[in-house]
């Protein structure tokens, strides 16, 4: 069977399993809706939020950023997991205990204010709105590589895939999704980094191989990176080229930010205790871990491999996937010299993407109609490749392939749903019944929630298909604003007895205004501005750092000079902080 | 609450606070203090073929995060038990 049938055969598969757990496990009330009744088992809820939370870009960027950064892609290793113990300790068994639905009706009661709850729904929205438009248009790209289908086409299957299953389903019908998306997606992409890391150093375990001796070099994979990279005029592998401060900055705001973020937090509700709620943290993190630590070491191997096989080579030697990966666009090479030679070093070699010209030049390479960059490197790599070039690098057969794309997709709509399933939640219940229409009955709130979900998935979809031109620019926001706004207001009301209304408005205002105007300032009007601008050479990736230490200040110093919160608000606090008395699961 | 159980629930909190106090100086240490801040100095170090600044930022800050979780989970089950504030 050729590879195209397999991949059909496989996400076609896949797609079967997603629609017939989504019927099986539709939701007939509110709760089942929200929180899936608070009966999710902790090992499944981790494997859930693992998925919720891997998105595309960790499935299939990542490993291709960290080859690209070396030392400075931690910053995403250390950020995105590191979040997950400041969530285990400091709001997940807190925020169960309250035993609501979403993050602004937590906001809202413990500041007993409907402005603070209003605030915090803009939040959620912005903020998961702001990710789900990069994810819709991950899908879009997962589809149009494997499917051959075009961008626009793809973003429409995976948007009736997304509807089907969030509409239908909501959270119980996502959670037991993404147990399944899970399991797809580790599998495809332990099975490839296995198989790389024996072929590169005998070691079946990447963590371990990463650290071992390439095969018959009688050097270290890291040794070997560092020295080929010389040869080649790159930094050391090892080495950082951001200020130490501006890597401090990012990975704290992507650790805080992470603990932020509505639709991971919204996760722990859904335990059937506060024991379950900590425990589920735990396994969240251990089953992102696995991805997490195999994927510098994957990054790695990849690179290693790149730079032994491709620079230095002239192209009628050049690996068989160097040219299957050409015709998809995400490798190329203009030989600027005409020695026939691929030359490879810093720099780029050429402006923008490339865009073939259609011809074939002397060596056989594909011709391209970009303008010449100026320096001598004559090689284009996209990152993506890292990770989807593994299988045919490693010679593996088709289905492994197949997997790959079952697994990128998987990651793509468990984690689309996830946000937009934190959308209608918010419209459905912190709007429409909280605000809007307080008597509405239990089979009219779902069905509104069922609405907005609906209507959630067709903007994300629009977004997806006419993506705005800053979507690529503007994850920062998403882990900015959720470092500045909800991490500081949702600590503070947990730890202190004495924090107020008016210090959490007042400090979720002050950290999303500068937070913001920092962003815009340097993504959109001042894009050229660089460290030495930047308000202590922090990049705006960063910014949410100080954002939220602005938050932290001013909560605090409005808090002492107004009144205390009112007697009914300490018990509460009483109350979360112990886990007696948070009951079985509702409507059960 | 009765008297008591609040004496109880404050040294509970106490307790709770001390724990999780440790394991974030652990969770600076090992990821901002060893990935970060130190990461120069402690790549002098071989560590399995690591540098072990690299080592720490990459593979071992992430190792130790997983293990504190599971370790605050053992012991705040623990604390629960031991002031009579577990779930029934």
């Amino acid at each position: 069977m050729d590879t195209q049938t397999l991949i059909y055969l496989v996400v076609g598969a896949t797609f079967a399993l997603y629609i017939g757990i989504a019927i099986w496990t539709r939701a007939g009330s509110t709760s089942e809706y929200y929180v899936a009744s608070k009966g999710v088992h902790p090992v499944l809820n981790g494997m859930a939020t693992g998925a919720d939370w891997m998105s595309a870009a960790s499935f299939i960027s990542m490993a291709g950023i960290i080859a690209f950064s070396g030392y400075d892609g931690s910053v995403y290793l250390m950020g995105w997991t590191g979040g997950y113990v400041l969530l285990a300790m400091c709001l997940a068994p807190y925020l169960r205990k309250f035993g609501k639905f979403t993050v602004p009706e937590f906001v809202g009661a413990r500041y007993y204010s409907q402005t603070a709850r209003v605030v915090a729904v803009i939040c959620v929205i912005f903020i998961s709105f702001t990710y789900v438009a990069g994810q819709m248009r991950g899908v879009g790209i997962v589809f149009s590589r494997y499917l051959e289908v075009d961008i626009n086409t793809g973003v429409m299957i995976g948007m009736a895939i997304v509807f089907f299953y969030s509409v239908l389903g909501g959270m119980k019908g996502i959670t037991y999704t993404q147990v399944a998306q899970y399991c797809v997606m580790i599998f495809a992409y332990m099975v490839p980094a296995i198989y790389i890391s024996m072929m590169i150093t005998g070691n079946p375990i990447p963590q371990l191989g990463f650290g071992s001796e390439v095969i018959g070099t009688g050097q270290s994979v890291i040794e070997r990176l560092n020295g080929l990279g010389a040869e080649l005029g790159f930094d050391a592998y090892t080495d950082g080229s951001k200020s130490t401060l501006d890597i401090f900055a990012i990975t704290m705001a992507l650790m805080v930010g992470t603990a932020g973020l509505p639709h991971v937090i919204v996760r722990f509700f859904t335990t059937p205790t506060v024991r379950d709620a900590r425990k589920s943290a735990g396994y969240a993190l251990l089953f992102i871990a696995i991805l997490y630590t195999t994927a510098p070491a994957v990054a790695a191997f990849a690179r290693t491999n790149l730079l032994t096989s491709v620079p230095n080579t002239a192209y009628a030697d050049i690996p068989a996937w160097f040219k299957t990966w050409e015709n998809a666009g995400l490798i190329a090479w203009m030989d600027k010299n005409d020695d026939g030679i691929v030359q490879y070093g810093p720099g780029t070699p050429f402006a923008g993407n490339p865009t073939y010209s259609g011809e074939t030049g002397p060596a056989g390479q594909r011709l391209l109609s970009n303008a010449p960059a100026a320096g001598a490197t004559e090689l284009y790599v996209d990152r993506d490749i890292m990770v989807l070039a593994n299988p045919e690098i490693a010679g593996l057969p088709g289905w492994v392939i197949a997997l790959i794309a079952a697994g990128g997709l998987a990651a793509a709509l468990s984690t689309a749903a996830g946000l937009l399933l934190v959308i209608s939640t918010s419209i459905s219940h912190d709007l429409l019944k909280s605000n809007i229409k307080p008597d509405i009955s239990e089979k009219g709130e779902l069905l509104a929630a069922r609405i907005s979900a609906g209507v959630a998935v067709v903007i994300a979809g629009l977004f997806g298909i006419y993506p705005p031109a800053f979507v690529a620019q503007v994850v920062a926001f998403a882990f900015g604003l959720a470092a500045a706004s909800f991490f500081p207001v949702i600590v503070m009301g947990i730890f202190s007895k004495r924090m107020n209304k008016e210090g959490a408005i007042a400090g979720m205002v002050v950290g999303l205004t500068f937070t913001f105007t920092y962003i815009v300032y340097y993504k959109f009007i001042e894009p050229t501005a660089g460290a030495n601008e930047w308000w202590f050479g922090i990049s705006p990736e960063g910014i949410g750092t100080l954002g939220m230490i602005f938050n932290f200040i001013a909560a605090v110093v409005v808090s002492r000079i107004t009144a205390q919160p009112p007697e009914e608000i300490q018990h509460l606090i009483e109350d979360i902080r112990v886990p007696r008395g948070a009951g079985a699961a509702i409507a059960h | 609450m009765s008297g008591s159980k609040q004496e109880a629930a404050a040294a509970y909190w106490k307790e709770n606070l001390q724990l999780m106090l440790w394991l974030l100086v652990i969770w600076f240490v090992v990821s901002f203090g060893c990935g970060v801040l130190f990461v120069d100095q402690l790549n002098a170090i071989n560590f399995f073929g690591f540098p072990l600044g690299f080592w720490f930022a990459q593979q071992g800050s992430i190792y130790v995060f997983v293990i504190e979780i599971f370790f605050y989970v053992w012991k705040m089950n623990q604390l629960d038990r031991k002031y009579d504030l577990h779930e029934e």
